[in-house]
């Protein structure tokens, strides 16, 4: 099965080692991984600050890199929610461009989702020993149904002990630009769910994607926690290298 | 009600500092999120279906929306054949006009209200006061803001949700002049004794409605205290004044869009009270108001209808994408500025009241679609709140910083060499803003980041230039 990459911008940026995890678990499922190399951004944060002029720009662009692979798999629910729930509609007006969205859109997958539900990964690369609380992502969860997939392949990583925390299903206060409008009001949401989070007195929090756990990271560490660990899923699921 | 929406960001700030408050916004959570998820679970155990019902209540809503002028009409004639004289209010300047000038063709002196948000959008309080009618709400949550120097309901069901046991006390103490009270029963005696003569005294009832009835002409008033059955039935005239999309065809929908309504609000299966109001009092009957009148406001709403934001007239007030809504239970109602709080107000406040006066409103949610998987009518909230985000780019109302960050972004971003050579910089320089930590304390290029959070320091290379290195 060959499958395209979708690093996504934030990863690119600011976590590599979660793109290389995620190509790992690919691998580890059988997949030819291809990262086309002209990648940037999906274009959610132009489209949810309602500039569909760029949003539809950088969306015509990710069709164009993508569309040749039988699957397209990202790191994150945001942004495979995005290409698959909301390009179709945002190219709606042009219908050469709305075909080649529609056709692209089934094919795009959260990562969790596709090793669990596409892939069949039986046998995961990594190891992690300790106790873990998972955070669900907005997007993930409430548009793509991601809720059970990470938590099946944590099942498959003997040394985890997973520990739901209250609220897990709770915004974080992130909601990309929000986050730097707002930083308020979203720090503050924040700051309940690590509360929540270290509730569970977990050794590490662990989503799927980047932006919230950027979020969370950092309210953790200004609260002063140092020792929680914050980590991406595949991280989690491929093992350090 | 003046409108204060632009000053969103300063009141939320308050709000967040305000320790009471917080503490408050905590207690009511729980209550409304857990109460709804035991009645909706309850629902499911019962052999219900909620979801289907979801379905059926927001087509319900659909089909009145798709011929609203067809229903209204049905439900004038419906009306006015019990003897109910139907009015239409344009804004809020004619819904006072009408109620003063009911109230002085019948020589009323004081009116007692249930809950109306018509009415606090009129600032209908005012304007009788103002021509020397005495307003009193009977809803003890809209009492003790009345109390209180009419300070603006915080929430659409529960007005004092922003208030603690211990400030009502106060306030009773202070406004009653009585010994003060600390237990709730207490309080509420103490409350239901200082109205029991406004019920006895009143000329005149004013009550909201939550649901029209276009078959029988009837007003379905849901309440739990009982004082909207005592003002409907007491006084001699009665004023009911709502929005002009609250109407319904059938009793039928009436009993589904109850189930959903009334679950999705309170968590309870049934409220204490629903009330039907069916014309004025006929001959044999003993309760009931002589006069009946209906002031059916459009105020913005016959706008929405066939535009793209059709789907936020389906509203049935139930309060649960506030209750659900992470903002909303973060910095509370008051700081929304307007009549109407959380998404459902963030959506309507600029609609009604105009996009340049409530910029930052459609701005101030996380579009984490709580809300939209909550709402008994299935609007979606997100989606409505980013068209009108569209509205603000494409009228240039937002601020140009902005506007010009999303613009580089994204041009940047569709050219992959400049893109790449960006980030390339871009990582490093955040790296050495973070001096070999893994944290950066004071994000300049985008300062809200840290004001109360850190951010975390990038790895130090883009995972394009590591990739790339990779390759064989």
């Amino acid at each position: 099965m060959r499958i395209a990459l979708f690093v996504t911008c934030l990863v690119d940026l600011m976590r590599p080692r979660i793109g290389f995890a995620a190509i790992r678990l690919l691998e580890a499922a059988g997949c030819e991984v291809v990262v086309p190399e002209t990648q940037t951004c999906c274009g959610q944060p132009a489209f949810n600050s309602g500039d569909r002029a760029s949003a539809a720009l950088l969306a015509k662009k990710v069709i164009i890199e993508f569309e040749g692979y039988e699957y397209v798999v990202a790191p994150s629910g945001s942004c495979a929610d995005q290409i698959r729930n909301e390009y179709p509609g945002l190219l709606g007006d042009d219908p050469e461009w709305h075909g080649r969205a529609a056709a692209l859109a089934s094919r795009v997958h959260e990562l969790t989702d596709f090793l669990v539900n596409v892939a069949k990964l039986d046998k995961l690369p990594g190891e992690f020993a300790g106790s873990i609380t998972y955070h669900d992502s907005c997007a993930g969860l409430r548009s793509l149904g991601i809720k059970r997939q990470p938590r099946a392949l944590l099942a498959k990583l003997p040394g985890v002990e997973l520990r739901e925390m209250p609220g897990a299903e709770e915004c974080c206060g992130f909601g990309g630009t929000f986050s730097v409008k707002f930083g308020e009001i979203s720090a503050a949401i924040a700051g309940k769910k690590c509360a929540n989070a270290c509730t569970t007195e977990a050794d590490a929090i662990v989503g799927g994607d980047l932006g919230c756990l950027l979020n969370i990271e950092g309210k953790l560490r200004r609260m002063g926690d140092e020792k929680t660990r914050v980590l991406h899923i595949a991280e989690v699921l491929a093992g350090d290298r | 009600m003046q409108i204060r929406s632009m000053f969103f960001k300063a009141n939320a700030s308050s709000a967040l500092a305000n320790p009471v408050l917080q503490a408050n916004l905590r207690t009511s959570k729980g209550k409304f999120v857990d109460k709804r998820r035991t009645a909706v679970a309850d629902f499911q155990a019962e052999g219900g279906d909620f979801e289907a019902m979801r379905v059926a209540a927001a087509e319900v809503r659909n089909l009145v929306l798709k011929d609203l002028d067809l229903w209204l009409e049905k439900f004038e004639a419906a009306a006015t054949a019990r003897g109910a004289t139907v009015l239409w209010a344009k804004d809020g300047e004619e819904i006072c006009r009408h109620v003063v000038d009911i109230a002085r063709r019948h020589g009323v002196k004081k009116a007692v209200k249930s809950k109306s948000m018509l009415s606090e959008e009129a600032g209908l309080n005012q304007a009788l006061e103002a021509s020397g009618i005495a307003p009193v709400e009977t809803d003890l949550g809209e009492y003790i803001l009345q109390i209180n120097d009419n300070e603006p309901p915080s929430h659409i069901i529960a007005p004092v949700v922003h208030k603690s046991l211990d400030e009502v006390a106060d306030l009773f103490e202070k406004v009653h002049k009585k010994p003060r009270k600390t237990e709730i029963p207490e309080l509420t005696r103490e409350a239901r004794e200082a109205l029991r003569q406004h019920f006895l005294d009143a000329d005149m009832g004013i009550s909201g409605g939550n649901f029209l009835v276009a078959e029988t002409g009837s007003v379905a008033l849901v309440t739990n205290e009982g004082n909207g059955r005592m003002v409907t039935t007491l006084p001699r005239v009665h004023v009911v004044v709502t929005g002009i999309e609250k109407v319904i065809p059938t009793l039928e929908d009436l009993s589904l869009l109850l189930r959903v309504l009334i679950r999705s609000a309170t968590g309870q299966h049934i409220s204490n009270y629903v009330s039907l109001l069916t014309g004025v009092k006929q001959p044999a009957e003993h309760d009931g108001p002589e006069h009946l009148y209906f002031v059916l406001v459009d105020n913005g709403r016959a706008d929405l209808v066939a535009s793209e934001f059709q789907d936020m007239l389906r509203c049935i007030r139930c309060g649960a994408c506030m209750n659900h809504c992470p903002v909303y239970q973060t910095i509370g109602g008051h700081a929304y500025g307007w009549v109407y709080p959380g998404p459902m107000g963030s959506v309507l406040t600029p609609l009604y009241q105009g996009l340049d006066k409530a910029i930052d409103l459609p701005h101030a949610a996380t579009l984490c679609n709580q809300c939209g998987v909550v709402c008994p009518v299935r609007i979606p909230l997100p989606e409505l709140l980013r068209k009108l985000r569209e509205q603000q780019v494409d009228k240039n109302l937002r601020p140009w910083l902005e506007r010009l960050a999303l613009k580089t972004w994204a041009w940047v971003a569709s050219k992959p060499k400049l893109y790449a050579l960006g980030t390339r910089f871009g990582v490093r320089y955040l790296n050495w803003l973070a001096g070999g930590s893994d944290r950066i304390r004071v994000l300049g290029a985008a300062p809200e980041w840290t004001l109360g959070r850190d951010f975390p320091a990038p790895e130090g290379r883009t995972f394009r230039e590591l990739y790339a290195a990779r390759k064989p």
